[in-house]
This record gives C-alpha cells, structure tokens and sequence, in this order.
C-alpha cells in the first residue's frame, strides 16, 4: 500500500513562448479541455497561467466551448512573415510582430475571442491594451442594452459578473435612450430553479450544462434577435437532480435557486468548507451561514470527486440542521426520571461502567454517518471491552454523475477503521440475539435509530446500560440510560472517507446547540477512562494518530489531506 | 385539428431524412417545411413527433419553429397575405397597405407576427423583402404576387378571394 507516498512522474511538458502585456512567459502547448482532453492552450488559458483574468460570460473551463459572449475578445498579435516565408525581423533584432487588423481597415484591430482561440509561436497578447478595453466596453454596452439593471433586487448581486465588469468596462450612463425590450421575469422553469428571462446575457451555459454534462437536454433558445428567450420545451420542466448547478454558473441572476432567493445577501454569509454527506460520493461543499443559521451549500471544486458540480438533493439536505427539535440536552434517565447531568459526571459514570463491564458484554452500533476520528476512538473502546460493533448499511439509487447507492457519507471509514466488516449490518443480528439472550447487557450507540434496524424497543429494555448520542430525538434515543447529544458535521470539524477511498476532510460552519458536543472530544475523554490511553485533544493530533494505527491510513496526515483530500486504498 | 400522419406523408419524410446520412438532425428544417405543407401549420404533436424522427429533444426543434417566422404554430387563413415592410415597399406606403388590411378584419397593426380573422378566411402578415424594390408595396395573396399595391387594389385583390 503505498496510498499517501505515490510520487508522480511529470512528464516533461512541450511549451510555446509568448507575450502577454509585453511580458515573455513560456506556457504549455497543450491543455485539457472540459472533458481533460489535451488540447491546444487557448488564448484565455494562457492570459490566466500570465496571472491576469480575460474577463468572460460563456467560457467555462468545465463545459463545451461555445464564443458567443464576444466578452474575451483581446487584442493580439503574430510575428510578421514575408514572402519567402522566414519571419521579418525589426532593426534591432526582434521579430516583428503584425498585430490583428481589419483587412481593409489596417488601423482597426482586429480582437480575437480569447476562450476560443489557440496560441502560436512567439504570439503577443494585449488583454489591457486600449483596444481590448474599447471592445469590451462595446460587448457589454450590447449585453447591457435590454437588461433591467435591477440589482438592488437582484440575489446573483455581489457575485454577478455582470455587473463587475460594468464596474471595471462599463460607463455610467447607458447610450440607449429606445425603449428597453421586455421578456419574461419569474418565469418558473422546475421546481427549484426561477428564471429571469431580461437578466439573461444568453452565454448557453445553462443549456450546455444539462445537455453535456446532466444529459438532460431540456432547455433552448427560443424565439429570435432581442426576444431571444431561454425556454423549456412548453409543458415540461427543468427538474432534473442536477438543475442547481446552472445557478452557480449563470454568471448573471437570470437564473436563481428558489431555495435561495431573496432569503440573505450573498455578501453577509460566512464561509467554511466542509462535504455533502447525503451519499458516499462525498461531494466538496462550501457552508454559507449567518449569524449561526445555514443558508446554503454550494459546490466546492474538487477533480478528484465532484469538479465543480453537487446534486441537488445534496445541496438541499441542510435544513434539518437548525430543526427546532435537536437534541440540545444531556440526559441521564433512570427509570422513569431523567436528569440533565454534566459532561464530567456522565463521561466519569460510563466510564466507570464500562470499565466494570465483562468482555464481551457490550456491544457498540456506531452510524457510518460518524467520522473517521469518531469510529477509530469508539473502535478503540470495542477494544478493550471486546465488544461486538457494526454499522448500518444505507442503500439507495444512485445515478451515472455523481449519486452514489450508497446513502452513508463513511461506510468506507466504518470498514477501514475496523467497526464494520465489507457489508454494513451483518453483525447486528448477532447483536440483537446478544441481547436476547442476556450475554450483551451494554449497548453503545451513535447515530442511529437501532429500533428500524432490527433491534426492537423490547430489546432495548433488557440492556442494563443504553448510551446513545445523536442530534435528531428518535425511539432509540428516548430509550437512552445517557443520552449524549452530538454534533451536525457542519458544528464540528473531522474527516470521512468516501466510496472511492478519498479521504477528506471538513471545517466547522456554525455552533452545536445546548450541550452537543463533538463526539470526538467526548469520545477522546472516555476512551482516556476506559483504556487508560492518551489520546489527542485536537483534531489534527487525533486525525495523525489515528493514521498510524490504521493501516489504510498510514502516511496521510490531517495537514497532507489539504482541502481536496488524499485517495487511499480501500 | 388532430395530427395524424399518412403512410405517404411519413414515406415523404423518411426520404427526406436520407439526404442526410451523417446527422439526421441537419434535416430538422427540411421536415419543418414539409410538415408545415401537409398541415398548414405546425403543431406541438407535430414538434414532438419529428423530435422523435430525428432522436432528438422537442426542445430542439422547437426553437427552430420560433426562430424563423415563416414556420406557424397555429392554423392560418385561407387567404395569406404578406406585405413586404423592408425600407423600399416602407417607402412605398406599405405601412398604409398593412393598416388597412388589419383595420378591415379587426386586427390589431401594431402586433408582432401573422393575424388571422375572426372567420378565419384571412391572414395577415408584415414580412421581409420580397424582392421587388421597384414596383413597392408589393403583397403576396397565397403563392400570388402583387406589384404596386394601392389600398384599392387590394380591394380589388380581396374581391377575387372567395
Ligand atoms: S440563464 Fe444564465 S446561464 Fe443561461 S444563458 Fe442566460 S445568462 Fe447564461
Ligand atoms: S452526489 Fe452525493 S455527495 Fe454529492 S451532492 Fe449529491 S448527495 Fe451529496
Ligand atoms: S467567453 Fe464568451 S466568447 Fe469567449
């Protein structure tokens, strides 16, 4: 297993050298495209690789090329060839570069579209020259013609790029005294996706997206010239699992997410990076809160997992995070009275018990939704305890892009951390006959209900110690002797491991409510009782120890897993 | 008005269809033109079944059908008339011919696209260039062409509509 350490041969990459702004700089030949196809270096990618941004409506690095914006156009520049075909070269020495011009009009340049135009040779590229900012004046006074300019009421304001380049080329005043043209606004094109038609700059990126990459072609261009309108096919609906995604690319706020709009400012949330964790793909999210409450997900890039799409269901599946009825209190329950307790009491009290308990009298089911950190220390408890563990298995339908069948963020982390075997769930019966027959008299159990997983309410009742940690209340934790409230992934920092052995990592967004606390810090103290072990107060501490022990994870260190994780074997 | 396609109709199209070996889709216009022959118009269960024809999305030849103006989605007239309003038959007065033709069966002149009259004898329509700069306004009644139409000879044009 040589997971974390495999070094990459590069192979020794053909460049070119060109100009950008009088700056020589060698960039390479070629370039994937959007599907890493390695094509020819495009203007635009070589004005990127320079450090300077060609400002662009229509070019996306991961769809299909289209050059309908006109935005990128840019000045440039070839050396000059005379007749007998050898470059022409100045007094001094240096090749003569003929700049593009029109064929009859030699004064007027002649702009390239940088997105979609290949670079040569000793190429000269002006993406600030005086004539590239006049083209780009002249596009967006064309796209600026029939747009409402409602940003005030606009939810793409602060993150549209139309109005930052009008900012940066625009002019203050519009030329266009004509009547505006008007087209359809709120128009409703799925069940998550509002259109506003006049916002719209037409750059197809929408189209291209669920035509070459949801492979769902459902929407178009009707009508014609300045009632150019992006339309479904009258009766039918954008409502494919991908539809979100065309919002975060709309460069405009024609396109809006119904869950989103209008409902906070785009410049007031606070930003931390963190995972899907509605199925094993793991998809790379961003966790936009205010003030303590989750607004949104959005996709986060990542090559190795998602690019820079999520499904929708996953983008969506966020709300239950502030539900009014979270579990926000440690519990102790004694027959029918039950107590709040203290961290310190409740940790020392299950301790104690578990450290009293005979080996193989406990059992632990920890959910697959837990971390990595989370199943390590609990798999550390089974240790000493000799307990049965498992987790449960989520199946589901998966799909060809990113939806994986497998419902639980971790199920790889349960398996490589030794809580579970290949197949989620095939202890549990055993479990239950444990129980049934009086030999398991503990059972520790972390985010699940047991009581839908074959282990019935009557079972729980013959236990003499439940301890149970969760977010949501459910029949499992009303029948909790402890019932320790955990955290939300977003309310604590840790890592999971996804379908595919990408180890990933996420940040902390927002506060647990009440009592919750992450459970690997409460886990850290009982595994500190119980074993007699130091473990790591932090995250960092524990995530490398952990990737000492176990074996799949030997090599990688919290720090190595970076924002975009590290593939190990599964 | 049910869509119901003939064997002879269908043949038609099929054949059409084999003009373009490399990618159906390039046919999508030919079919458009057909199907618009056959009925008169072009309807959505139209739009659907050559989307079917050329495995391709209702979408897709959708916009083709709101693209062009000469493709109709709803039934027209008996009778459509096409006067020319590009700048030499503008020049010539066809605005005048155009309200007058709108004014007469009630239509509105000032509204995008084909009208069509309440009886449903006649059609109305602005269009581009019909290429007869010298003898503007020039009218089209059907496949018939008019020079020089003043409102009395379109009086005179209607009479022969019956
Ligand atoms: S709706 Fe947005 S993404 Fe789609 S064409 Fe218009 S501007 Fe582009
Ligand atoms: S594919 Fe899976 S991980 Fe990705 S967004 Fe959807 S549910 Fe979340
Ligand atoms: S980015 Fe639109 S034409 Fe290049």
């Amino acid at each position: 297993m040589s997971n974390a350490a495999t070094t990459e041969t590069k192979p020794a990459v053909e460049t070119i050298r060109i100009k950008v702004d009088g700056r020589e700089i060698d960039v390479p030949k070629m370039m994937p495209d959007w599907q890493g196809k390695m094509v020819p270096t495009t203007m635009l990618q070589a004005c990127q690789i320079a450090g300077g941004e060609v400002p662009h409506y229509c070019y996306h690095p991961k769809l299909p090329i289209a050059g309908n914006c006109r935005m990128c156009l840019v000045e440039f520049g070839t050396p000059a060839m005379g007749p007998d075909r050898k470059p022409v070269m100045n007094e001094d020495g240096t090749p003569k570069i003929a700049k593009s011009v029109l064929p009859y009009e030699p004064t007027t340049p002649r702009g390239a579209i940088a997105c979609a135009t290949p670079i040569s040779p000793g190429m000269e590229i002006y993406p600030n020259s005086a004539a590239t900012k006049q083209m780009r004046e002249a596009v967006l006074e064309s796209l600026l013609i029939n747009h409402p300019l409602d940003c005030p009421i606009c939810d793409q304001a602060g993150e549209c790029k139309l109005q930052e380049y009008s900012v940066e080329h625009g002019q203050a005043e519009s030329k266009f005294v004509e009547p505006k043209v008007h087209k359809p606004k709120a128009v409703d094109l799925g069940p998550r996706i509002m259109l506003d038609d006049e916002r719209c700059v037409l750059c197809t990126r929408c189209i291209r997206f669920t035509k070459d990459i949801a492979g769902d072609d459902k929407l178009g261009i009707v009508n014609r010239g300045s009632y150019n309108t992006i339309a479904t096919y009258p009766g039918t609906k954008f409502d494919n699992n991908y539809t979100l995604n065309t919002v975060d690319i709309c460069p405009v706020g024609a396109l809006t997410s119904k869950d989103f709009r209008f409902q906070m400012r785009v410049w007031f949330l606070k930003e931390a990076k963190s995972l899907c964790t509605s199925c094993g793909t793991g998809c790379n999210i961003v966790v936009g809160q205010r003030e303590n409450k989750v607004y949104r997900y959005e996709p986060r890039d990542n090559d190795a997992v998602n690019g820079p799409w999520m499904c929708d269901s996953g983008r969506l599946n966020y709300k239950w995070i502030g539900r009014a009825d979270r579990l926000s209190q440690l519990i102790k329950k004694q027959g029918d009275k039950a107590e709040r307790i203290s961290w310190t009491a409740a940790t020392k009290e299950i301790s104690d018990k578990l450290r009293a308990a005979a080996a193989g009298s406990v059992a632990i089911i920890a959910s697959a939704r837990q971390t990595n950190e989370e199943l390590y220390l609990l798999k550390k408890v089974a240790t000493k305890t000799g307990a049965l563990t498992d987790s449960v298995a989520r199946n589901g339908a998966g799909d060809k892009l990113l939806v994986n069948a497998d419902k639980n963020p971790n199920s790889n982390g349960a398996r490589l951390t030794g809580i579970a075997g290949a197949e989620l769930g095939a202890n549990i019966a055993k479990i239950a006959e444990g129980i049934k027959g009086g030999t398991i008299k503990t059972l520790i159990v972390f985010g699940e209900d047991v009581t839908k997983h074959g282990i019935g309410i009557d079972l729980l009742g013959k236990l003499e110690l439940l301890v149970v940690s969760d977010i949501l209340p459910s029949k499992t934790t009303e029948a909790a002797h402890y019932l320790l409230p955990g955290c939300a992934h977003v309310e604590k920092r840790g890592s999971f491991t996804n379908v595919k052995g990408r180890v990933q990592k996420f940040m902390k967004a927002v506060e647990a409510p009440g009592d919750a606390r992450a459970e690997w810090e409460f886990l850290h103290d009982l595994v500190h009782n119980v074993t007699g072990q130091n473990g790591f107060v932090s995250i960092e501490g524990l995530f490398n120890q952990m990737a000492t022990e176990v074996p799949a994870f030997n090599g990688v260190t919290w720090a190595s897993l970076g924002d975009k994780g590290v593939t190990v074997q599964i | 008005m049910s869509f119901t396609v003939t064997a002879s109709f269908e043949a038609e199209i099929d054949e059409l269809i084999s003009h373009y070996p490399v990618n159906k889709r390039s046919a999508s216009l030919m079919l458009l033109h057909a199907t618009q022959e056959e009925f008169g118009y072009i309807s959505k269960e139209a739009i659907e079944w050559i989307a079917k024809k050329l495995e391709l999305q209702p979408i897709n030849v959708y916009e083709l059908v709101t693209f062009y103006p000469m493709f109709r989605q709803e039934p027209a007239g008996k009778y459509v008339l096409k006067v020319c309003r590009t700048l030499s038959c503008a020049l010539g007065g066809s605005h005048k011919l155009h309200d007058h033709l709108c004014t007469k069966f009630g239509m509105d002149p000032h509204k995008h696209g084909l009208q069509t009259s309440k009886d449903g004898k006649f059609s109305v329509e602005f269009v581009e260039c019909l290429a007869s700069c010298g003898t503007a306004p020039v009218m089209m009644c059907n496949d018939d062409f008019y020079e020089g139409v003043s409102n009395d000879k379109a009086e005179e044009i209607l009479k022969k509509c019956s």
